[in-house]
């Protein structure tokens, strides 16, 4: 099997990275390599293997709801791109 | 002052605790000695000046009861330190600044430690090599222009050239033990679970350790007491009775179960990889272990099933990078174009072709002829080491299936860099632990490393069994400092 150019920029969108026709040239040579590596799995018959999620295998413990840090917008908003103290700020997304 | 940067982790303690040593003596001759050593690159950040204030302040009126008392080190560019910028060697985190401490660091500082800055890495921990770090390769003192490893390539790098007395790292796939086997150093990535992954930069969540890196073995055992901990902070964290790994640590060995499995005589294995493990099994007869040959049987699916497992796990750790909440923002017309643009001029090329992998086995319609395929894979190697472990006590296996390369070498080609974790993906992939130590040298001079593997939440037993063998392979690096202006 192999990837061609339209999948890889069906997957370049799917990522949200956007790619140029020479860099999707190039994903496609190397993803192409990494599948045909990839492909060997193929040889294993894994028909009544149950799948390793996890390796510790336990359910995850649950906590009570309680708020234990408070009064921190400061500290979150600090490393925002956009300088606003209140929110963090994207493109107009509603006309 | 040279002869500081000489002593062991444990030494320093020893004479920071009977007042031979100050803090301060001991962190101005580290930073004396990185200053000097700029070319290597190892580190992102520094933070010298912050680190003299403390060593200062705990030689007024310090703990000498701490594990670490006024010891200064450096860490991995991947764990978040409070107020200082962790980038974890990308473009896309190049101004983040966390407002909030990993567990992992916070246990070094509770005991003592002393932050000397940040050091190089892969980006995102993705690499073998340092070469896909935004902030530059990373050169090993070993030799000029000569990889030191990945993606714990700056840690591994400034440990061995003495630029820190020890220091910790992360490993996904190998990221640990082979930078330390390239470096000549030790490195243990614990069984999974034992370390918090609280606040370190995620790369594949069910595989992502970290570890000690050390001048020897009872170093690493010193730092595995310090960090591994249970934390409620991280779901997976494991709480299971930790032992006293220092203290414990003992030549016991005697009567041990080795297993040696013939699926890591790989095609094409250098003759000195050879007859390095052949050394190593020779030796552990000699200290009265047990050799008995094993198999592993789904080892040589272990590499394919990893390049499905931890891409996927990073496309979806990674979608966080988006511009809009902290790192690297591009502008673009609308929303969508600004998320496409941040992330393709934020991510660099190895980062970008994993996320696509991942993405695409992820994908509608390739979930279970990738994905799913691969977890069942997962599965069988980690039953070929429960089967394994029914009848040894550990397996040895080299570190890495050559020893260290040129800067360049191997760029080109992904597969031919992913080849370089064949011994060490397994591990991860069972969650198990497992610890490089430096065991010979080849043609050139560069450090080869044997890897312990051992069972589930049994770091004593493996830290015995290699610090039985370091004191019969007495390996020195011998570094010239070829590397110091």
């Amino acid at each position: 099997m192999s990837i061609d150019l339209k999948t890889i920029k069906h997957i370049a969108k799917l990522s949200r990275i956007s790619i140029d026709d020479k860099k999707a040239k190039e994903l496609e040579k190397d993803l192409n390599s990494i599948f045909e590596f990839i492909e060997a799995l193929n040889k294993v018959d894994t028909k009544k293997v149950d799948p390793l999620t996890s390796i510790a295998e336990t359910s995850l413990k649950l906590r009570g709801d309680e708020v234990k840090t408070k009064n921190i917008r400061e500290q979150i908003l600090k490393n925002s791109p956009d300088e606003n103290k209140d929110f963090f700020v994207v493109p107009k997304v509603v006309e | 002052m040279s002869d500081i940067i000489n002593l062991t982790l444990s030494t320093l303690i020893d004479k920071i605790k009977n007042k031979e040593l100050s803090s301060q003596e001991i962190t101005k001759a580290y930073i004396a000695r990185a200053e000097k050593s700029k070319d290597l690159n190892t580190y992102i950040t520094t933070d010298f000046e912050n680190a003299i204030e403390k060593a200062k302040k705990f030689d007024e009126k310090g703990n000498f009861d701490y594990k670490l008392p006024g010891v200064p080190l450096a860490v991995k560019d991947l764990f978040c330190t409070n107020n200082l910028k962790t980038t974890a060697g990308s473009k896309i985190l190049s101004n983040f600044i966390p407002s909030y401490e990993s567990t992992v660091t916070q246990h070094l500082w509770d005991e003592g430690a002393i932050l000397l800055g940040k050091l190089n890495c892969d980006e995102f921990a993705m690499g073998s090599s340092n070469e896909t770090s935004f902030f530059g390769n990373v050169e090993s003192p070993v030799g000029k222009k000569v990889v030191p490893g990945g993606s714990s390539g700056g840690s591994a790098s400034a440990l061995a050239a003495k630029l820190t007395p020890a220091t910790i790292g992360t490993d996904t796939g190998g990221s640990i033990r082979q930078p330390a086997s390239f470096t000549g150093t030790v490195g243990l990535k614990p069984t999974y679970g034992s370390c918090s992954r609280y606040g370190i930069v995620a790369f594949a969540s069910s595989l992502d350790q970290a570890g000690p890196m050390t001048q020897d073995v009872s170093d690493s055992a010193l730092i595995l007491d310090i960090i591994s901990k249970y934390d409620t902070k991280d779901s997976t964290s494991v709480n299971f009775k930790r032992g006293d790994y220092f203290k414990s640590l003992s030549c016991n060995i005697k009567g041990k179960k080795i297993g040696i499995p013939k699926e890591y005589r790989v095609d094409g294995m250098p003759k000195e990889i050879e007859n390095l493990w052949q050394d190593g099994i020779t030796l552990l007869k000699k200290l009265g272990a047990k050799i008995i040959d094993i198999s592993l049987p789904h080892t040589k699916y272990a590499l394919p099933a990893y390049y499905i497992v931890a891409p996927a796990e990073a496309s979806s750790n990674l979608a966080r990078y988006d511009g809009v909440k902290y790192g690297y923002r591009s502008e673009g017309e609308n929303l969508i174009s600004m998320y496409e643009n941040t992330r393709s001029e934020g991510f660099g090329d190895e980062v970008k072709r994993r996320i696509m992998i991942g993405t695409y086995v992820l994908s509608s319609g390739y979930y279970d002829a990738y994905y799913l395929k691969a977890q069942k894979i997962r599965r069988l190697i980690k039953n070929d080491f429960d089967e394994a472990y029914k009848s040894v006590d550990a397996i040895l296996t080299p570190s890495t299936p050559s020893s260290a390369f040129k800067i360049g070498d191997k760029t080109d080609d992904p597969v031919s860099m992913y080849l370089n974790d064949i011994f060490t993906v397994p591990v991860n992939l069972s969650g198990l632990p497992a610890i490089s130590i430096p065991a010979g040298k080849d043609k050139n001079n560069y450090p080869l490393g044997l890897q312990l593997i051992g069972k589930a939440f049994e770091e004593q037993n493996l830290l015995d069994i290699s610090y039985s063998m370091e004191k019969e392979l007495s390996f020195k690096n011998n570094l010239q400092d070829w590397w110091i202006k």
